[in-house]
């Protein structure tokens, strides 16, 4: 039997049967719809997870005080480490691929200007902090390089922070007093938003070393090295460490690499796009039990006919081919129906929340459309077993 | 070209044998005229089933064209039934999804045979018995007499050595029964072995070779044959 054969006499069964054939390859459609839409809910999210957390770029390396052990507590809890110092990240700077270094540490504060009391979060940074973290100065700019070990007393800061206290006058050489002290505004930094929860527009930069002194803190709390587009993760990751431990004597810190972390993120992320997904393919294995059902009643119905097929000089495995397109072929038609299904209804959500992340890749439309072939090959073995079996003699008299 | 030697058949029903054929033993030359002839449960059913290799015998030998077939595993029997043998069946048998000029087709899509040829082949058929116009109409939009001439055309499409009528006319009327035989009959012309089970005997009596059979048994061989 050749090919289009085959494709043509199963075909002639859902022109006679349209309704059924309609409403089993439906039951697939919707199983096929159900995955794609619910895939594609959770890829969407992926990216989105993904993209906030990249925000900052992704060559960065961070480096934190204490060694975090296989158990997951650290060594810095129990205050038995090195704090990192501003020595540490300066002996940094000039290794090879790195290309900015930015001790960094954070806390809260009152800022005080015009009369006007706020309280933000201050960031205690190195003159590289905007570079380092891809962020953009609108006016003024970061204190210069030389300043980081004799700190001085100046600002910059986030556009909401200079909304609210400098309304809209120009702010760059006016005063701001944090916790008292007085520090020069030096610059404004663009619009950044919110990143992981942490307005980063409701906020203030100094130099590291004052904000050590502000917090009362002995060390910082991260480096960040940003290194060359391109270069490999573990070289950077070694000569990083080599350096470190020839400063301290042992490893007592802790490298972090966004993009080992960006991969451990979607790994977790891609657990939970298959996990919403199998709960998809629930519905699909309720489609393979309506095809099942339908193969099952078809071969009961086209007994005589089967008769008929071997009288003619079909082989078993002929009669066995004939009904297994069948119901792959079904089930194709009703992958395909769920696939556009599926991808209608995410783009619909998409435009009526385009808060809603959705994405559909290639890839997981051509593996439904698989699934659902192999769903109407499974589904179909049983009943067209059956058919090719079937003793000829009696099938002819089966009426 | 058909040697049937000592065959029976038997079924189980319930836990009791019962026997369709005892120890037939039938000679069939290509080109013959053999009519089968017997009241219901004689067996004659049973007995085309067999040459048919539709049904195995449970004992005796069927040699068809020199070679034991009974030996021969599903796809070798497949294979023999589509280039040897075609069949006519009282309630004709038409696939009521294809149209009549895909009836005709079927045995050949299932040999494997071109489209090319295949097409050339059932434009002959449709015009030898008078379907041309007829070609796309599905079997529930003939009459019975256009439906069995689609069933004989159908059985002939592969060229079959021989042919097996199971009661051809017996969903017929007189009339469209007569022209039935007739076009059955032709067939001999082309040195088709031609082998009809019925009821009725002045069609039965029309076949050169009259076999009666009684509790599968074959009883008297009457005509001009062998």
């Amino acid at each position: 039997m050749l090919f289009p054969d085959l494709i043509k006499l199963t075909t002639s069964s859902f022109i006679t049967y349209r309704m059924r054939s309609f409403l089993t390859g439906l039951g697939i459609a919707i199983g096929i719809a159900a995955v794609i839409l619910l895939t594609s809910i959770g890829e969407g999210l992926h990216q989105f997870v993904l993209a906030e957390f990249s925000e900052f770029g992704t060559n960065l390396i961070t480096v934190q005080p204490g060694k975090t052990q296989t158990h997951g507590s650290s060594v810095g809890v129990l205050g038995s480490v090195r704090p990192l110092s501003l020595d540490d990240a300066d002996a940094l700077r000039h290794l090879p691929y790195v290309e900015n270094v930015n001790p960094g540490l954070m806390g809260n504060s009152d800022l005080r200007a015009n009369g006007k009391t706020r309280r933000a979060t201050v960031f205690g940074e190195g003159h590289d902090f905007a570079k380092a973290f891809t962020m953009k100065v609108q006016s003024g700019s970061f204190w210069p390089d030389a300043d980081d070990g004799q700190a001085r007393a100046l600002v910059v800061l986030g556009t909401k922070v200079r909304q609210e206290l400098f309304g809209g006058q120009n702010p760059l050489g006016s005063y701001l007093r944090i916790a008292g002290q007085r520090y020069r505004v030096i610059g404004v930094m663009e619009p950044k938003g919110q990143i992981l929860g942490l307005d980063m527009d409701d906020a203030v930069f100094i130099p590291a070393a004052r904000a050590m002194e502000l917090f009362n803190r002995p060390g910082l709390m991260e480096i960040n090295v940003s290194y060359r587009a391109g270069a490999d993760v573990a070289a950077v990751t070694r000569v990083i460490t080599d350096r470190l431990k020839e400063r301290h004597g042992n490893e007592d810190f802790t490298l972090i690499s966004q993009e080992q972390s960006l991969e451990v993120l979607s790994s977790v992320l891609d657990v939970i796009t298959f996990a919403v997904g199998a709960l998809g393919g629930i519905s699909l294995l309720v489609g393979a039990v309506g095809i099942l059902t339908i193969m099952t009643m078809a071969v009961t119905e086209r007994t005589a006919e089967i008769g008929l097929l071997r009288a003619l000089g079909a082989q078993e495995r002929q009669v066995l081919t004939l009904f297994l397109g069948e119901a792959m072929l079904l089930s194709a038609l009703g992958g395909l129906g769920g696939l556009v299904m599926g991808v209608g209804i995410a783009q619909g959500l998409h435009l009526l929340f385009p808060a809603m992340p959705v994405h559909t890749p290639w890839l997981f439309a051509v593996l439904a459309e698989l699934s659902a072939t192999s769903i109407g090959l499974a589904a179909g073995v049983m009943p067209a077993r059956h058919a090719a079996r079937l003793d000829p003699v009696e099938a002819l008299h089966a009426e | 070209m058909i040697q049937l030697e000592k065959v029976s058949r038997s079924f189980t029903v319930g836990d009791q044998q019962v026997a369709a054929l005892r120890g037939i033993d039938l000679n069939i030359a290509a080109g013959d005229y053999v009519s089968i002839m017997g009241p219901s449960g004689s067996g004659k059913s049973t007995l085309l089933n067999l040459i048919g290799l539709l049904d195995r015998p449970s004992s005796g030998t069927y040699k068809l064209d020199g070679g034991n077939v009974t030996e021969l595993d599903d796809v070798q029997q497949a294979r023999v039934r589509s280039e040897k043998i075609g069949f006519v069946f009282q309630a004709f048998h038409l696939v009521p999804r294809l149209t009549a000029a895909m009836n005709i087709e079927l045995p050949m899509i299932l040999a494997g045979i071109a489209p090319a040829e295949r097409k050339k082949r059932v434009e002959k058929l449709l015009e030898n018995y008078g379907l041309m116009d007829r070609a796309d109409h599905r079997p529930d939009q003939l009459s019975g007499g256009q439906r069995q001439r689609v069933a004989i055309a159908r059985a002939t499409s592969m060229h079959p050595a021989v042919l097996l009528a199971d009661e051809p006319t017996g969903n017929l009327d007189q009339t469209t029964g007569k022209e039935v035989i007739d076009l059955l009959e032709q067939l001999l012309e082309q040195n088709v072995a031609l082998i009809m089970v019925t009821h009725d005997p002045v069609i039965g009596s029309r076949a050169k070779r009259q076999i009666h059979m009684v509790d599968g048994q074959i009883i008297s061989e009457t005509g001009s044959g062998t």
